[in-house]
C-alpha cells in the first residue's frame, strides 16, 4: 500500500480542476457524472464553474463490456439525464480514469440519448494504464498507481476523500 | 452442497441463476430483482429505448400455453436487452407430433438458446427443464417460469412486488387484500409468498369458500369470505381476474351474482384506506371483479403494473444471463 502523503487530496484537486476548466468551459456544458465518484464530482463543478450547467448522472452497467464475463453488478442506479442530449455540449465526468472502459460505456450511453454536438472529459485522477484510445480533456491531476490497487473516492458529509483499496481482480 | 438439496434456482454460490418460483427465494435476491428493475424503467423514457446487455444472446419464448400479454412483455423486455427472440408456440407443433417435452428443449439448446421463457399448463414443467438442464451440463442455459399451472408466475409476483414498492416504498406496514379465485391463481401464490419473505405484516385473501383453497392460513394469509370486512383499512388490494370457465364448474352461480359480492365498487373501495392502490394482473372481466369507475379511477395503477412488468422482466433476464 502506498504512504498516506501519496494518496491525492481529492478536496484540492478538484479546486485544480475547477481553475483548469473555467476559462475553457461552454458558459451551457452540461455535466454528466458517472456513478458514483464521477456524480458527485459533476455536481460540485457545476457549482464551481460560472454559466448554466444542467447536471445528468449516468450509470454504466448496462453498457459494460465484461458482463459475460462478471454478469449484473447488484446496485445499478437510474441513469438522469435531465436536459436535451441532441445538439448539446456535455462534459463527461469521473473520478478516475484509467482504463477508458467506463468512458468508452459511457460515451456509448449517452448516444442512446441523442448526438451531442460535442463530448469531452473530466476527470479528477489520471493514473494511466489506457486499454481504449481515451484522453482526458480536463484532468486534476496525473498519478502512477500500481495494477493491483485501485483508487476510491468516498464522499463524508460533503467531503470528497480518496482512498486506497486492493483491486477487485488483482 | 449437493445438487439434490441445493435451491434449483440458485448457483453454487447462491446467485439466481433459473427463476422458477418465489417460494423460497431468499429476501435479498428478490430485493435486487427490484433494485435493478429501477434503473430499466428509466430505459423506456429514452429516445432509443436499447441497451446491449445480452446482445448475440438468443431467447425462447417457449409457450406451450396461450398468452399474448405476458409473451408479449417478454418479448419486449428481451429485445430492449438487444437479444434475439424467437417465440415458439409448441401447442400447434412440436409437442402434437408426438416429441417430448426434453427433446424439444434439447433441440433448441442444439439451436444455441441461451435462456427459455417457459409457459406450460402442467405445474412443475419449468422446474424440470431446469433440472434437465443442470443435470446435463448446459447451466449456461437458464430458465424463467412465465406460468405453470396453478403453481407459479414469480415475474407477475415480481412486478407487482415492484408496483406496490413503488408506490408504498415499504412493505413492513401494510395490508394487502387479494380479492377473488385464489384456488386458480398462480398469481395469487406467487404474490403471497414474496409479500411475506419481504415482511408484509398482514397479507388477507378475500373470497367464496369455494373459490380459496383448503388451508391457505398456511401460506401465513388472514382469510376473508366478507368483502367489505376484507377491505378494511387496507394499504394495496389486488384483484384476481374470473376465469369465465370456472362459471361452468358449479363452483359459482353468475357473473353477476359474483360481482354483487366479490366485484369491486367505488362504495366497497371506501372501506380500504384513502390512498390505497388497486391493482390487477390483468386481463380484468370489468362489471365481474372489477367496476370500471374503479378500472378508471385515480386509485388504479393497473397499467403501470404493465409498464413496470418489462422492467421486471428485463432484470430477471439480465441478472440470470450474468450468473
Amino acid at each position: 500500500m502506498p504512504q498516506p502523503s501519496q494518496i491525492p487530496d481529492a478536496e484540492a484537486t478538484l479546486v485544480a480542476l475547477a481553475e483548469r476548466m473555467r476559462p475553457a468551459v461552454a458558459f451551457d456544458a452540461a455535466f454528466v457524472g458517472i456513478y458514483s465518484g464521477g456524480a458527485w464530482i459533476a455536481d460540485r463543478l457545476a457549482q464551481m464553474i460560472p454559466g448554466e450547467h444542467p447536471v445528468g448522472h449516468i450509470d454504466v452497467s448496462f453498457y459494460r463490456d465484461d458482463f459475460a464475463r462478471s454478469g449484473l453488478k447488484s446496485g445499478a442506479k437510474r441513469s438522469a439525464l435531465p436536459f436535451d442530449v441532441e445538439g448539446a455540449t456535455i462534459i463527461l465526468v469521473d473520478d478516475v480514469l484509467y482504463t477508458g472502459r467506463s468512458v468508452r460505456a459511457a460515451i456509448n450511453e449517452l448516444f442512446d440519448y441523442g448526438r451531442p454536438a460535442r463530448v469531452e472529459l473530466a476527470v479528477l485522477v489520471d493514473r494511466g494504464g489506457r486499454e481504449l484510445p481515451v484522453e482526458a480533456t480536463y484532468c486534476g491531476v496525473r498519478l502512477a498507481v500500481a495494477r493491483n490497487l485501485s483508487l476510491v473516492l468516498a464522499k463524508d458529509e460533503e467531503r470528497l476523500s480518496f482512498g486506497v483499496e486492493r483491486a477487485a481482480d488483482a | 452442497m449437493p445438487d439434490l438439496v441445493r435451491n434449483p434456482q440458485l448457483n453454487a454460490d447462491g446467485e439466481l441463476t433459473h427463476l422458477l418460483t418465489l417460494e423460497g427465494l431468499p429476501a435479498p435476491v428478490i430485493t435486487n430483482i427490484l433494485d435493478t428493475a429501477m434503473p430499466f424503467v428509466g430505459i423506456a423514457e429514452r429516445e432509443v429505448k436499447k441497451v446491449p446487455l445480452l446482445r448475440g444472446k438468443a431467447v425462447f419464448n417457449l409457450f406451450f400455453e396461450n398468452s399474448t400479454r405476458t409473451r408479449t412483455t417478454f418479448e419486449i423486455a428481451a429485445k430492449r436487452l438487444s437479444a434475439d427472440v424467437i417465440n415458439l408456440n409448441i401447442g400447434v407443433s412440436s409437442t402434437t407430433k408426438g416429441e417430448t417435452l426434453l427433446d424439444t428443449v434439447d433441440n433448441l439448446v442444439a439451436m444455441d438458446a441461451d435462456i427459455f421463457v417457459v409457459r406450460h399448463a402442467q405445474s412443475g414443467a419449468p422446474h424440470l427443464i431446469a433440472a434437465h438442464l443442470n443435470a446435463h451440463g448446459r447451466s449456461h442455459v437458464h430458465v424463467v417460469n412465465a406460468g405453470d399451472g396453478r403453481h407459479s408466475h414469480p415475474t407477475q409476483g415480481l412486478l407487482d412486488l415492484y408496483t406496490i414498492r413503488h408506490y408504498k416504498k415499504e412493505f413492513h406496514n401494510l395490508t394487502v387484500a387479494i380479492v377473488g379465485d385464489v384456488l386458480h391463481s398462480r398469481v395469487a401464490r406467487s404474490l403471497i409468498h414474496g409479500l411475506t419473505t419481504l415482511g408484509t405484516p398482514e397479507v388477507r385473501v378475500v373470497g367464496p369458500k369455494t373459490l380459496l383453497p383448503s388451508k391457505v392460513e398456511s401460506l401465513g394469509v388472514r382469510v376473508f369470505h366478507d368483502m367489505r370486512e376484507g377491505l378494511k383499512g387496507c394499504d394495496v388490494v389486488v384483484m384476481l381476474r374470473l376465469q369465465n370457465e370456472r362459471m361452468n364448474g358449479a363452483l359459482l352461480p353468475s357473473a353477476g351474482e359474483y360481482f354483487k359480492h366479490y366485484g369491486l365498487t367505488p362504495d366497497k373501495l371506501a372501506l380500504a384506506r384513502p390512498d390505497v392502490i388497486v391493482m390487477h394482473p390483468g386481463p380484468m372481466n370489468r362489471g365481474v371483479e372489477i367496476d370500471s369507475a374503479v378500472a378508471d379511477g385515480e386509485r388504479a395503477v393497473i397499467l403501470p403494473q404493465v409498464t413496470f412488468g418489462i422492467a421486471v422482466r428485463m432484470a430477471v433476464m439480465s441478472i440470470i444471463a450474468g450468473n
